[in-house]
């Protein structure tokens, strides 16, 4: 029986190619959705408590919350677009005999999430 | 004849207990690809090299190795197609490696039949029936999916499969998805086991390497979200129509 040679991937592998070091921001940007939404949970939780905490309210008016919303922002969106930047993968849609262009099922949907954007946030500060 | 330095990745069983790199001075012809550059090795510099090759044409699929770190065909590699002094060639990854250039590509090989990649009908048509028949459209509908020639340099590309060997992996799964979307095909729900188990299209997080390397533009990365959302809506389906329905 010969002996075989077996290697491992190395621990840094995803910085091997830009498609995993692509995807492991995909990953960590998730976090940040997680984090976003930790924030609205705890916003809920001192919406209906009112007055009677106050710490969530005093929070929001610190640097630190813009900072942390604002850098919290820019993940989500850049984790969102990597969601609609897949939908052509998964929404494979047939014209007749020809396949609609990945590009164009990628531009409905970020659209369409622009305008629900929009609409969310004319509900919310129009 | 313009001078490169190919460094090999060189490993003797027999004689060695690790593996090691050699360089071997050449001078290549501009339309030589890594492959002629091997086999000028092999013929002038050192008999000793081992690798696969076949077809020399990209169809075989035998000759895929890593240039400069990236899993390619060498048959279509053109050597004058990189700067660098140095070409580093390497057995793909993920894979244990017999001799030199040379894989042991036994898991890939027992996977592919997993996925039952046939027509499976529930009622098999007689010869008197004649062939069954697709218009254009149909054929178009899963084509891309059937231009795999099982190179593995998707399983080298794929992360996943290089932490997790029991991964199905990137090749199989868009077999099983080629035959899925075949009209003539009546076998999705006999797959679901092997496709929807642990180690198949779950364990892919969709890094997308497995597309970038594909010498055929198959894309198994789109391949595997595809089976996710049809697998998925057989999953809901199941509530409401036991019967379950295949796609169109």
């Amino acid at each position: 029986m010969t002996r075989e040679w077996h290697t491992r991937l190395p621990r840094f592998w995803w910085l091997r190619r830009a498609t995993y070091f692509q995807f492991m921001v995909r990953e960590l940007t998730s976090l940040a959705v997680l984090a976003y939404t930790g924030l609205m949970v705890w916003a809920l939780f001192a919406t209906a408590a009112g007055a009677s905490s106050p710490g969530f309210f005093d929070f929001l008016r610190t640097p630190l919350s813009v900072w942390l919303h604002a850098v919290l922002l820019i993940l989500a969106l850049y984790h969102t677009g990597t969601w609609i930047a897949l939908t052509p993968k998964v929404l494979v849609v047939w014209r007749d005999d020809e396949r609609v262009e990945p590009d164009l099922i990628a531009g409905y949907n970020g659209t369409l999430f622009l305008i629900v954007t929009a609409v969310v946030l004319w509900l919310v500060i129009g | 004849m313009p001078d490169h330095i190919l460094e090999v990745f060189r490993y003797l069983p027999d004689s060695e207990d690790e593996p090691r790199f050699q360089r071997y001075e050449i001078s290549y012809r501009d339309d030589w690809v890594v492959l002629d550059a091997l086999n000028h090795v092999k013929d002038q510099h050192d008999p000793t090299l081992s690798f696969r090759w076949s077809c020399r044409m990209g169809i075989c699929g035998s000759c895929g190795m890593m240039v400069n770190g990236e899993a390619k065909l060498t048959c279509e590699t053109f050597v004058r197609d990189y700067d660098t002094d140095t070409i580093k060639i390497e057995p793909l990854t993920h894979f244990p490696v017999v001799r030199d250039l040379v894989i042991n590509m036994d898991d890939f090989m027992e996977k592919l039949p997993t996925v039952s990649p046939w027509l499976i009908r529930e009622e098999e048509a007689g010869p008197e029936d004649g062939e069954y028949r697709q218009t254009p459209g149909q054929v178009a509908r899963y084509k891309r999916f059937s231009m795999c020639i099982n190179c593995m340099l998707c399983y080298s590309a794929c992360p996943v499969y290089g932490l997790d060997s029991t991964f199905t992996g990137p090749a199989a799964l868009a077999l099983a998805e080629r035959y899925n979307l075949d009209s003539r095909d009546e076998g999705q729900s006999q797959r679901a086991d092997v496709v929807t188990a642990h180690e198949g299209i779950w364990e892919c997080t969709y890094v997308g390497a497995c597309t970038e390397v594909c010498p055929k533009d198959v894309d198994p990365a789109g391949a595997i979200q595809m089976l996710k959302l049809s697998y998925a809506l057989d999953w809901a389906k199941s509530f409401v129509m036991p019967r379950g329905s295949k796609r169109d």
